[in-house]
């Protein structure tokens, strides 16, 4: 054991390493370590979320179907009322085209009566000047005997 | 060297394998072999670890950059475990302690005859290789710890702070002079018992592997194998040692007793 010079050489080195891996090797490492860590933290904070996310969208969606079904059914009733109504308005408006159609009809068969009765009124009040000629056999001025025949026809 | 094995010659093996090439004379001589290694170790050591932490990422990491964050970790796993203080110096003085230590240490692995026969081609005479074994290192590192030590007593506890520890713990005012005694035995003891543990340790190893290196050469491996195997366990224990030492020293030193 001869202690010589060498101690100090071998402390001066020594002081060197410590200064340099605390100036240059500790820190970056340490950071980029630390950043490591931070991230993979992260990222698992992000894919419990993701995860959550996950659960709350299927429940929505769920939720969604269960109302657009609902909404379904709804429509679906409302519109078979909806052709219930239909039918209905339908049908009575038929029956009362059916009552307008039958009304005129009478009406113009009640028209075409009076029109008949009004032609054979004439043809009869025609036929009685007729026969009244033949029976008066005279000449019957049928100018001057206007009134009197058209007060008959109007009796007829 | 199996050729001879005569004790004479046996005698001047082990003392050429345990002889520093020595520069100058007296106390202002330099172990020029315990310098270069090293130092040498140390560039390389610490040269990977500034290129790794020059392109150190966040993302993915490479396989040396793994290396490097498990040997990290691992030293700052144990400084925080000791280590309660907020003294930034203190975690990567024990990961140098270690690695430094590691390296130089694993020169030990290396075949006895190696280092001092290529020194041989060079025309240097001696070159141990293993600078743990040459006590100049060890205290050098035990005396910086402990300077360590001392500006960490000032700075936590200030000078007066410092005083009043040394000359009542632990028996109180009333015994200030033992206490004093006691506190500078026991601050002596720190890097000496340090230095020694691991200038013991590897001068033994080594010792013992420069035996194994008399035997003849188709023995050497039933003993040499199982020695360098049991020695991987050794160097980085005792390197382990010697962090985990400082980190405790340094922790005395900062927080109160």
């Amino acid at each position: 054991m001869n202690i010589n010079a060498t101690i100090i050489g071998q402390a001066i080195t020594f002081a060197i390493l410590i200064w340099f891996t605390m100036k240059f090797v500790w820190p970056p490492i340490t950071a980029a370590l630390d950043e490591r860590a931070q991230k993979i933290s992260d990222g698992l904070a992000a894919a419990e979320r993701g995860k959550a996310d996950l659960q709350l969208a299927e429940k929505r969606s769920a939720d969604a179907l269960v109302e657009a079904r609902q909404k379904g059914a709804e429509i679906i009733a409302m519109s078979e009322k909806r052709r219930a109504e239909i039918i209905e308005e339908a049908k009575a408006e038929a029956i009362a085209e059916a009552e307008r159609v039958k009304a005129a009809a009478r009406a113009e068969i009640e028209q075409e009566a009076h029109r008949a009765r009004e032609v054979l009124r004439a043809q009869v009040s025609s036929l009685a000047v007729a026969g009244a000629e033949r029976i008066l056999r005279r000449e019957v001025n049928a100018q001057a005997h206007a009134d009197l025949l058209s007060a008959l026809s109007a009796e007829l | 060297m199996t050729e001879s094995a005569a004790p004479n010659s046996a005698g001047e093996y082990i003392h050429h394998h345990l002889t520093n090439h020595v520069i100058g004379h007296g106390f202002w001589s330099l172990n020029v072999d315990t310098l270069v290694t090293s130092a040498a170790l140390g560039l390389i050591v610490f040269g990977v670890l500034f290129l790794v932490a020059r392109s150190v990422t966040a993302g993915v990491p490479g396989k040396l950059q793994s290396a490097v964050e498990v040997v990290l970790e691992m030293v700052q796993t144990q400084v925080h475990d000791s280590f309660h203080g907020d003294a930034k110096i203190v975690a990567p003085l024990a990961l140098t302690i270690f690695l430094w230590v590691f390296a130089i240490n694993a020169m030990d692995l290396l075949p006895v005859d190696l280092a001092p026969t290529i020194a041989g081609l060079f025309g240097v005479e001696h070159w141990k290789v293993v600078p743990t074994t040459d006590p100049n290192h060890t205290f050098a590192m035990s005396l910086t710890v402990f300077i360590l030590c001392v500006i960490g007593n000032f700075v936590a506890k200030g000078p007066g702070g410092y005083a009043k520890e040394a000359l009542t713990v632990p028996f109180g005012p009333a015994m200030a002079p033992f206490n004093l005694i006691f506190r500078i035995i026991e601050d002596l003891a720190k890097p000496i018992s340090l230095s020694l543990r691991l200038f013991g340790n590897m001068y033994a190893g080594e010792m013992v592997f420069i035996l194994i290196g008399l035997m003849p050469w188709y023995v050497q491996w039933i003993l040499g194998a199982p020695w360098a195997i049991f020695h991987i366990l050794v160097i980085t224990l005792q390197a382990f040692i010697f962090m985990i030492l400082t980190v405790i020293y340094m922790s005395m030193a900062y927080e109160s007793h």
